[in-house]
């Protein structure tokens, strides 16, 4: 069963970060479809959160389609999350390893090449939600 | 939406100074909700009216749809823990749990003996000898074995050691995850608070600066850093709650509805902690949401 941790530090909701430990947990086979996850009093007592937000985590699994809850027994993981096909990962991989590489010939450092990426990476996104 | 607790014009003055004034919220049911404000905002006054110890002077308050403590079968449920966590010095741990079951109709032995082995307590111990945390947690049990609908806790934790503390919540969200009861907590600890509640409430001199789910409040705000900019030039739907300003550069902290694109800014989330200390703190004028103007979408 998965075991919660919680990262104060992180600025990520704390039902979110439920959320991504099950997504992480499924794609590194940690976590199988038919295995039940901790109920909330197990939850709560081992991480001292609300069960509210335990709650709230459970239901966007379902919400997603990754979980279901049966009454009276527990929430149960019923699928994995669609991986992207490793062939496609390993192109942009490769294309992004290049033009890394030529932004550091170019004589560009870690940082200018970083605000290069959020901005690129912002405007991006802008336009894929306008 | 049911409220568990319900203020309308609420206020209690002694003699001449006013505890608490004009105090209107609504607190919806089914949340472990956080109430802080700074000392003297009227925090304690409001939670000893909630539990019909202090009658209002002015306006009126419902406490789970009647007034607080009219009757026995109201009072039995509201479970109460004061500040600094009295007990009874003289008593012992068991004889605390007799009172229990002979004072509340609803007290339920089982749960109170279970907590009470859980938590490593001598049943023949005076409570007057026990740590500070135990007696945390024995007033705790106490106001848990009542079996509830709504728990008010004031400052129950300010103070205990760390550990002590931990436990004492683990305790209160064990039960909220059992018996599904209402919370007002009372604390200046934000970092416990944003463990353990999922609504807040910033009370500042008897007024809602602000109230909310707390995944709501962290999404609908954030910080904006960038080349300095005068703030009224913001878009509508963005409302700033704190703003400072160099020479060169300005520091936001905006209230939106939307995310915010314009690539001048760097966007960063807010903690809880810093989003209670912008409302909290009275030199920031806390704007009225504006409608967004008529942009078509």
């Amino acid at each position: 069963m998965i075991e919660f941790q919680l990262d104060e530090t992180s600025g990520v909701a704390t039902y979110l970060q439920l959320v991504q430990q099950v997504h992480q947990a499924l794609r590194m086979g940690m976590l199988e479809p038919g295995e039940q996850l901790p109920t909330a009093q197990q939850v709560v007592a081992k991480l001292v959160i609300n069960p509210n937000t335990v709650h709230k985590a459970y239901r966007e699994l379902e919400r997603e389609g990754l979980a279901r809850a049966r009454p009276g027994l527990g929430t149960f993981i019923v699928r994995a999350p669609a991986g992207t096909d490793p062939a496609t990962q390993a192109r942009f991989l490769a294309t992004m390893t290049d033009w890394l590489r030529s932004a550091r010939s170019a004589g560009l450092g870690p940082d200018d090449i970083e605000a290069i990426y959020r901005t690129a990476f912002r405007t991006c996104f802008a336009e894929g939600a306008a | 939406m049911s409220t568990v607790i319900e203020a309308n014009g609420l206020g209690k003055a002694y003699r001449r100074n006013w505890a608490l004034r004009d105090c209107t919220l609504a607190i919806p049911e089914g949340h472990v909700v956080g109430l802080v404000g700074p000392n003297g905002a009227g925090k304690t006054t409001l939670l000893g009216l909630a539990t019909g110890q202090l009658t209002p002077t002015r306006g009126t308050i419902s406490v789970l749809g009647a007034p607080p403590a009219a009757s026995p079968a109201q009072l039995a449920r509201v479970g109460f823990v004061a500040q600094e966590t009295p007990v009874y010095a003289r008593l012992t741990v068991a004889d605390h749990l007799r009172l229990g079951g002979w004072l509340n109709p609803g007290w339920d032995e089982e749960l109170a003996r279970r907590r009470i082995s859980q938590l490593g307590l001598d049943p023949g111990q005076r409570a007057g000898s026990l740590s500070g945390g135990q007696r945390a947690q024995l007033a705790l049990t106490l106001a848990i074995a009542k079996r509830p609908e709504l728990l008010v806790l004031d400052e129950p934790v300010a103070s205990l050691d760390p550990l002590a503390r931990r436990e004492f919540l683990r305790g209160l969200m064990e039960a909220v995850a059992e018996h599904a009861t209402s919370v007002v907590l009372s604390s200046h600890l934000i970092a416990d608070l944003e463990r353990v509640c999922d609504y807040l409430i910033v009370l500042v001199a008897s007024q809602v600066r602000i109230a909310g789910e707390v995944s709501a409040l962290l999404a609908s705000h954030c910080r904006l850093s960038g080349p300095r900019r005068d703030p009224g030039t913001l878009p509508a739907g963005q409302d700033v709650i704190e703003e400072s300003h160099t020479d060169k550069q300005s520091t936001l902290l905006i209230r939106t509805g939307e995310p915010v694109h314009d690539p001048a800014w760097t966007v960063t989330p807010v903690s809880l902690e810093e989003l209670v200390l912008a409302y909290m703190n009275p030199a920031n004028e806390i704007p009225a949401r504006r409608p967004r103007l008529g942009v078509a979408s």
